[in-house]
C-alpha cells in the first residue's frame, strides 16, 4: 500500500492543531498515513505519541530551529524532503491560510497536480481523486491528478467526520535546512484568546445566524443566547457583517465561511444567494423572518413568519423547560 | 515602483452560478461576469501607494476576450495600463496552467510587487498568489488585512485561523490580500474617459514563449453532478406560538 502524507500544523509553541485527526484520516483513506511535522529539534517522542493516537502509522519529524521565524518555508522544506524520502502517493494539507500557502508553492515545488478545498478523498487504483464542494454545495466535482508525482490535496477544515484507529508509529528524525530561497520574515504572533466556549463556527454540528433584521449590534446578543441555549456556534450574514453587528470571521456565505452542520437556524436573514451559498448544505433549516417573501422560506425546512425579538426567546424558555 | 494587479473575471455571487456538466468547466453564459469584488480591493491597495509616491501600476489578467471589460474598469480606477492574456489553448486552465502562465506574464512584465485577491469568490481555492511566488523565486505573504509597501519592503498582518501574525519581506514579492484592506473607489468620469487611452496589451502563450504542448493536464475534472435544489418546508405565521412550535420541530427531528 502506497504512503499518504499528512502534514500537521502546530502553534507557535509547538502544540498540535485540531486539524491534525481529521488529516491523518484523510491520509487513511488514500494510503498509510505518515504524519509530517516540523517541530523545534528535540520534540520528537511527544509528538509521536500525540499523532500516532489519531492514526498515523509513521511519524516524520522535520527538525528546525527556523521554526516560527519564517513564514510557511521550514513547512515547505519539512514537505519537500518528507517527499523525497517517502515517495507518497498523496499529500494532504489542511486548507488553512498557511496550509494553502504550503500546498500552493508544494505544488509548484514537486510539479505535480493540486486539488484544493476538497470536502472528501478517495483512491482508485494509483489515482487519487478529491471530491469538491461548489459553489456553496450546488455542485460536487471530482477531479484526479493523472500525472506520476504525488497529488497535494487541501481539505477543507471540518469537512471529514472520519477518525483513523489508534497506532504505534514508527518515528524517524531528520534535520531540515530551509534553503536560500528566499520567503516572508515572521515578525510578531498574537494567538488569539479563546473568547468563549462556544463551539467554532467551521466543522459546527449546530449554527445560529443572525442578519440586518436584529437591528443593532446590542440586539444581536438575541443571536447568542439561542446559539448558547442550543450549544450552537454563532454566524451571520454579510449583512449583519457590514452593519458592523459582529466580526468578518462570523460571516457565513460566498464571501466568508461555508458550513454544512446538522442544523441551521437563520434569525432576521432574508436569505440573498450570496448567503444561501454558504450554508444551504445544512441538513435542517430554520428560519424566521418578517417578511413572508423573504428567499430564505424558500429553502427552510421549518419557517416561521414573525418577529424574532417575540418568537426567539418564547424558543429560548421552551428550550430551557424541555432541558428540565 | 512597478505594481502588478492581479484581476479575475468570476461569475456575479448574487446571481445563479452553473457548471457545464459534461466538462466541469463554468458555464459562462449562465450568469453576469463581473470584476471579482475583492481584486478592486487589491488595486486600491496599489493605488493608494501610487498616490503618495511614484509608481506604475499594471492590472493583469488571463481569460477570454470579454475580460477586457474588467481591464477597462481596472484602469479608469486608475491603473496606468493593462494587460490581458488571452489565447483559446488556455481555455479550462487549471490551477498549476493558470499560475505558470500569468507567472510568465508577470516574469515579462518585469515588476517589484504582485498584489492580489486572497482567493477569488468562484473557485475559492486561494493559492494561485502562493503558486506565482514560487514560479517567481519570491517571498509570498498571502491573506495580509493590512499592507504598508516601501520602496524597498512590503510588511503587513495576516489574521489565520488562530490569531495574527504581523510578516514582513524584501521586495519583489507576492502578496494577497483580504475583504479587511482597502474599501476600493470608485471610477470617476474623469477616470473612464482617460482609460479609454490607456495601453491595454493582449499577450498570447506565443508571445510569452510558452508552448501549448509543454502543458500536460495536472488535475482532471472526472465528474461533475448538480446537487437538487432544495424544496421549502412549512412556513407557518406567528400567532403567538411559533417559538414553542420551533422546540417542538427541533425535538421531533431529534435535533435538541
Amino acid at each position: 500500500m502506497s504512503l499518504a502524507l499528512a502534514f500537521i500544523e502546530t502553534s507557535a509553541n509547538g502544540e498540535v492543531r485540531n486539524t491534525a485527526a481529521m488529516l491523518i484520516a484523510a491520509a487513511a483513506q488514500l494510503g498509510t498515513p505518515v504524519a509530517v511535522v516540523v517541530a523545534a529539534p528535540g520534540a520528537g517522542d511527544t509528538l509521536s505519541a500525540q499523532l500516532g493516537a489519531l492514526g498515523a502509522a509513521q511519524v516524520f519529524v522535520a527538525e528546525s530551529d527556523q521554526v516560527g521565524t519564517l513564514l510557511v518555508a521550514p513547512q515547505l522544506e519539512a514537505l519537500v524532503a518528507a517527499s523525497a524520502a517517502l515517495q507518497p502517493s498523496a499529500i494532504v494539507v489542511a486548507h488553512s491560510i498557511d496550509g494553502r500557502e504550503i500546498a500552493g508553492r508544494l505544488a509548484v515545488r514537486l510539479k505535480t497536480g493540486l486539488l484544493v478545498d476538497v470536502v472528501d478523498v478517495r483512491a482508485d487504483g494509483d489515482a487519487v481523486t478529491g471530491i469538491h464542494s461548489v459553489f456553496g454545495g450546488a455542485y460536487t466535482v471530482e477531479a484526479t491528478v493523472p500525472g506520476g508525482g504525488p497529488a497535494i490535496v487541501t481539505v477543507r477544515q471540518g469537512a471529514i467526520d472520519a477518525r483513523a484507529d489508534a497506532a504505534s508509529p514508527t518515528l524517524t528524525t531528520q534535520p531540515i535546512t530551509v534553503g536560500a530561497a528566499p520567503a516572508a520574515v515572521i515578525d510578531a504572533v498574537h494567538e488569539a484568546a479563546v473568547a468563549s466556549d462556544r463551539p467554532e463556527l467551521r466543522g459546527a454540528a449546530r449554527v445560529v445566524s443572525g442578519g440586518r433584521g436584529l437591528g443593532s449590534q446590542e440586539n444581536f446578543a438575541l443571536v447568542e443566547k439561542l446559539a448558547d441555549a442550543l450549544g450552537a456556534a454563532v454566524g451571520a450574514s454579510r449583512a449583519a457583517v457590514d452593519a458592523g453587528y459582529v466580526p468578518q470571521t462570523s460571516q457565513v456565505g460566498q464571501t466568508g465561511i461555508t458550513v454544512s452542520p446538522q442544523l441551521y437556524i437563520a434569525l432576521g436573514i432574508s436569505g440573498a444567494i450570496q448567503h444561501r451559498a454558504g450554508m444551504q448544505t445544512a441538513k435542517t433549516i430554520v428560519a424566521i423572518n418578517k417578511d413572508p417573501d423573504a428567499p430564505i422560506f424558500g429553502i427552510a425546512d421549518f419557517g416561521v413568519v414573525g418577529d424574532v425579538f417575540t418568537v426567539v426567546p418564547q424558543l429560548i424558555d421552551a428550550l430551557g423547560k424541555r432541558a428540565q | 515602483m512597478k505594481i502588478i494587479v492581479l484581476v479575475k473575471q468570476v461569475p456575479d455571487t448574487w446571481g445563479e452560478r452553473k457548471l457545464t456538466k459534461a466538462t466541469g468547466q463554468l458555464d459562462r453564459s449562465a450568469s453576469d461576469a463581473v470584476i471579482d469584488e475583492i481584486d478592486e480591493r487589491a488595486l486600491e491597495v496599489a493605488l493608494q501607494y501610487k498616490d503618495a509616491q511614484d509608481a506604475e501600476v499594471i492590472a493583469l489578467s488571463m481569460g477570454p476576450s470579454s475580460v477586457t471589460e474588467m481591464l477597462r474598469k481596472s484602469l479608469a480606477m486608475g491603473a496606468d495600463s493593462a494587460l490581458h492574456v488571452q489565447d483559446d489553448a488556455l481555455s479550462g486552465s487549471d490551477l498549476s496552467r493558470t499560475a505558470a502562465v500569468l507567472a510568465a506574464a508577470i516574469a515579462k512584465s518585469g515588476f517589484d510587487i504582485v498584489i492580489a485577491g486572497n482567493e477569488a469568490t468562484d473557485g475559492r481555492g486561494g493559492v494561485i498568489p502562493a503558486m506565482i511566488a514560487e514560479h517567481l523565486g519570491t517571498p509570498s505573504m498571502t491573506y495580509l488585512d493590512s499592507v504598508a509597501i516601501t520602496s524597498d519592503g512590503v510588511s503587513g498582518v495576516r489574521a489565520d485561523e488562530h490569531g495574527t501574525v504581523a510578516v514582513h519581506a524584501a521586495l519583489p514579492a507576492v502578496i494577497s490580500i483580504t475583504e479587511a484592506s482597502a474599501e476600493p473607489r470608485f471610477p470617476n468620469f474623469r477616470g473612464i474617459m482617460k482609460a479609454k487611452k490607456k495601453p491595454l496589451d493582449v499577450w498570447s502563450l506565443a508571445d510569452l514563449g510558452l508552448d501549448d504542448s509543454g502543458f500536460a493536464p495536472s488535475t482532471v475534472v472526472v465528474n461533475t453532478t448538480e446537487r437538487p435544489a432544495r424544496t421549502a418546508g412549512t412556513k407557518n405565521i406567528d400567532e403567538g406560538n411559533a417559538g414553542n412550535e420551533i422546540a417542538e420541530f427541533l425535538a421531533a427531528g431529534r435535533l435538541i
